[in-house]
């Protein structure tokens, strides 16, 4: 390792806040482009999902006629 | 050949395809950032005349080169779409306008926080800063056309237009720092030649770059399987995937 303590690591001889403020945005940016899509699936199978059930629902009362 | 071409058209086998895809790339591409992220930050000497600061050049510099190649992408599907009509180009083209977006994005920040300690200002309008600026806004106008048509197809339409016209700002971005000799250093990595940067800081580098292409694929896909599952939602296999989900 190249620092010899962690408050070297920290503060990186003054630099340290702008290495590290542009980590830690780099981690939330590609968290969120992560994220975001695969929520949409899941919010998308479970609206579709839901769907189906009140449609099963509604399912015995029309059936009625067809006998 | 043609086979293979057929399936890409297959929505269904796309989705599956990917979901394999994903289980593997995602963990491995995650496992490759934390890898080269702690190789950057900790081991690697600082620059001799940057300091530590320099260290903004392993997320910088890959966010740029995937911001740069996922915009290709994002024209030559939407080129696809245009002469093939192939619905699965236009999805592609789709997925890939906010994912450029967010690697531009990162690519601008970790600039300007960049230039602060080693140019002393948060932002200049040179070349190569502004252009980049200009990419941003042709992947969030990408975005932002789908939206604003009703019909699909004439915004999967548009936005292929619209990015084949962008096209002509990636030679500009790409040649800014030798046409406009401003504050943005020229390339240090070269495909013929030497490249200016010291071995011991190129390897992160590659890796990281490496990383940043894996993880742009994981974001197309995910986003590309959002795509198919919407417009989709009428057929049987994603019915079926519903009801699946729907017994959990």
């Amino acid at each position: 390792m190249y620092f010899d303590s962690l408050n070297a690591v920290i503060t990186m001889a003054g630099h340290g806040v702008y290495v590290w403020s542009v980590y830690l945005l780099t981690v939330l940016v590609i968290a969120g482009a992560l994220i975001v899509p695969a929520r949409r699936s899941k919010r998308i199978l479970r609206q579709l999902a839901a769907d189906q059930k009140r449609t099963q629902n509604l399912q015995p009362g029309t059936t009625g006629k067809s006998r | 050949m043609w086979p293979f071409f057929h399936k890409l058209g297959s929505p269904p086998w796309l989705y599956g395809i990917s979901g394999t895809i994903l289980r593997w790339l995602l963990p491995i591409t995650l496992f490759a950032l934390v890898v080269g992220a702690v190789w950057g930050l900790l081991y690697t000497s600082p620059d001799f005349r940057q300091g530590n600061s320099y260290r903004i050049i392993y997320v910088h510099v890959p966010a740029a080169v995937v911001a740069l190649a996922g915009y290709y992408l994002m024209a030559i599907a939407g080129a696809v779409n245009l002469i093939w009509r192939m619905k699965m180009a236009d999805v592609a083209m789709k997925a890939a306008a906010p994912v450029g977006a967010a690697f531009t994005f990162i690519a601008l920040f970790s600039g300007s926080i960049w230039g602060k300690p080693t140019w002393g200002t948060w932002w200049v309008w040179d070349a190569r800063i502004t252009s980049m600026l200009i990419l941003l806004f042709l992947y969030l106008g990408v975005v932002a056309l789908y939206e604003a048509f009703d019909n699909k197809e004439a915004a999967g339409k548009a936005c292929a237009v619209l990015s084949l016209v962008g096209m002509v700002n990636i030679p500009i971005i790409y040649k800014s720092v030798d046409w406009w000799y401003s504050l943005h250093q020229p390339a240090s990595i070269k495909f013929t030649g030497e490249s200016s940067i010291d071995s011991s800081m190129l390897y992160p580098l590659l890796l990281m770059i490496g990383a940043f292409y894996a993880l742009f694929t994981c974001c197309l896909l995910l986003n590309m399987r959002a795509e198919l599952l919407q417009r989709e939602a009428r057929t049987q296999w994603v019915k079926k995937l519903a009801s699946a989900q729907g017994n959990l």
